[in-house]
């Protein structure tokens, strides 16, 4: 074995070849065919029936609803992203990596504990629910509190996409443009904006994904009542555990469809920010 | 805080920002509501039972299965991806093959995919008629609707960690190590055990935990795939979504907390592990 020393790396191709093989196996067992069978149980039966399912009132009211959620969710998370990804990258200050821990709590706390907290603080025996049946404001079992558990699961996503950023492109353009006498708003919009575009837009994108397809915590504190408050995923459920698997699967492929143009999106968001080198 | 003078404001360089108090107001009181306020809550009422009650309750037989089935099964899921995880990111990174590109960018699927869809279609791929249950009904394997189904849905949301905390640093890797190693007559086996694996074990490792965690905490997809049976195929967190169904408040909060606890002993875990790894960059 050690005479005439071929470099490793030219050495035993069938090696190569074996474990491209298997890792590639591992990730169609575990990931390919179940997200091709999506496509094929939703069309299996042409596209007729798919869209008739995607005619029925309760899937209706639910895409409304998930985009509703996210319509809300998104702006909340990236004026709050914003804000606390300036204030972390433009400030040493004591206590600032635990604040930042603290922002990622959520990515750690399952879903259904996100929910559960909520029910404790806004529901009808929570810290606020005397006091919210009071003045007749309904949280739980309702809008707000559904926007309350999609925000808490999607918060991190901004502030960490953010951060890096902005600790990138540094202050010297930013000071540059104050002693010019631009205000702090000029300042953000002209300089500061533009400088973090891509990868703010990043973290909007996966904030939108986990606010469209978050189950859990929105189970706990909807209630899930279709028609009502029944989001994407949730009918996903609803109809599965009810036999009507077909309208599971249509709007199943309707939440896979916004996965793959989040990824789409991301490789591009990747080229663009230099996160992947263009090949 | 009031707002200086411009003037004195564009000549002061090191805190040029101070007179943005609103910012810090902002992302103050977002983080007090949406986060501080219901932590607080869970701990609060938690604590109000009392330690031996809240002992009692955490420890009943029903939620003692249920953290096994979730920690344990998690626990494979998380090492089984941490082995194929490293594969995968060695074969993306070392390797030129057809459909690469395709190949690398669908490993993000599970954080992209909602968990209801990966529930549903892993369900129906390993159930006893789907494409993959048919191969391993046979031979009297069951997947969906078992503990192994829980394990499956594991293995499906916690795949891209141990890829995309391996990737960054194999790229960065030097190639003439090993090189070296071959050239002074080092075996494969031995490059790969002494030469390539202990600089990749920190990332391997906040990998494996980043997957735990986000297994342990798995509704969605694990309440579609599993019976959902106590003593069987129950987790830990439908267990408090079904306490929660039955209004039983005090066993949802005190499941949950533990659930919590655990949830923070990892993130520790993984920031020890991120600490460690960056040193082992540094040496």
């Amino acid at each position: 074995m050690r005479s005439a020393k071929p470099s490793p790396t030219q050495e035993k191709p069938w090696l190569h070849v074996l474990l491209i093989v298997v890792a590639l196996g591992y990730l169609t067992l575990v990931l390919l065919i179940p997200v091709a069978n999506v496509l094929f149980q939703a069309f299996h039966r042409g596209v007729m029936p798919f869209l008739e399912n995607l005619l029925a009132p309760d899937f209706l009211h639910a895409l409304w609803l998930t985009f509703a959620l996210a319509l809300v969710v998104v702006p909340l998370n990236t004026v709050f992203g914003l804000c606390a990804a300036w204030a972390i990258a433009r400030h040493r200050f004591p206590g600032r990596t635990l604040l930042l821990s603290i922002i990622d709590l959520p990515f750690s706390i399952s879903p259904v504990v996100a929910g559960l907290m909520l029910v404790l603080v806004y529901g009808r025996n929570g810290w606020f629910g005397g006091w919210l049946q009071a003045l007749d404001i309904r949280v739980m079992f309702s809008f707000p509190g559904m926007v309350l558990a999609t925000a808490f699961v999607s918060l991190p996503f901004v502030v960490r996409e953010v951060i890096p950023v902005l600790e990138e492109i540094g202050t010297e353009q930013e000071e540059a443009a104050k002693t010019l006498g631009a205000n702090e708003w000029q300042t953000f919009w002209r300089v500061t904006l533009p400088n973090i575009r891509w990868g703010l837009l990043y973290g909007v994108l996966l904030t939108n994904a986990r606010a469209m397809g978050e189950f859990g915590a929105v189970a706990v504190v909807s209630g899930n009542v279709a028609g009502l408050t029944q989001t994407l995923p949730l009918f996903v459920e609803d109809a599965y555990k009810n036999y009507n698997t077909e309208s599971a699967y249509a709007a199943a492929v309707i939440l896979a469809l916004l996965a793959l143009v989040t990824l789409v999106v991301k490789e591009i968001l990747e080229r663009k920010t230099g996160i992947k080198p263009n090949p | 805080m009031s707002a200086p003078h411009p003037v004195s404001a564009a000549l002061s360089p090191q805190k040029p920002h101070w007179q943005f108090p609103w910012v810090w107001r902002i992302t103050v009181f977002y983080l007090l509501v949406m986060l501080a306020v219901p932590i607080a809550a869970l701990l609060s009422r938690a604590s109000s039972a009392g330690p031996l009650h809240f002992w009692q309750v955490a420890t009943r037989a029903i939620a003692l299965s249920a953290y096994e089935v979730t920690f344990v099964t998690a626990l494979i899921a998380a090492l089984i991806n941490g082995v194929f995880g490293t594969l995968i990111a060695w074969v993306l990174v070392r390797y030129s093959f057809p459909g690469k590109r395709f190949f690398d960018a669908v490993v993000d699927l599970p954080f992209a995919l909602p968990t209801a869809v990966a529930g549903l279609t892993l369900a129906t791929v390993y159930s006893e008629n789907g494409w993959l249950g048919r191969l391993l009904a046979p031979l009297g394997i069951r997947i969906a609707f078992t503990r192994w189904g829980v394990a499956v849905a594991m293995l499906f949301i916690s795949l891209p960690f141990v890829i995309r905390t391996v990737q960054p640093v194999l790229t960065e890797m030097e190639k003439d190590v090993e090189e070296a190693a071959w050239s002074l007559g080092a075996t494969h086996g031995q490059t790969f055990w002494r030469v390539i694996l202990p600089p990749l074990l920190p990332a391997i490792l906040t990998g494996v935990a980043l997957g735990f965690s986000r297994a342990v905490g798995e509704f969605g997809s694990i309440v579609i795939i599993s019976s959902n049976t106590p003593f069987r195929d129950l987790i830990a967190a439908v267990l408090v979504f079904q306490s929660l169904e039955q209004y039983d408040y005090e066993a949802a909060t005190i499941i949950g907390t533990v659930m919590l606890l655990v949830s923070l002993g990892i993130l520790f875990l993984i920031n020890l592990l991120q600490t460690w790894g960056r040193r082992y960059a540094e040496r």
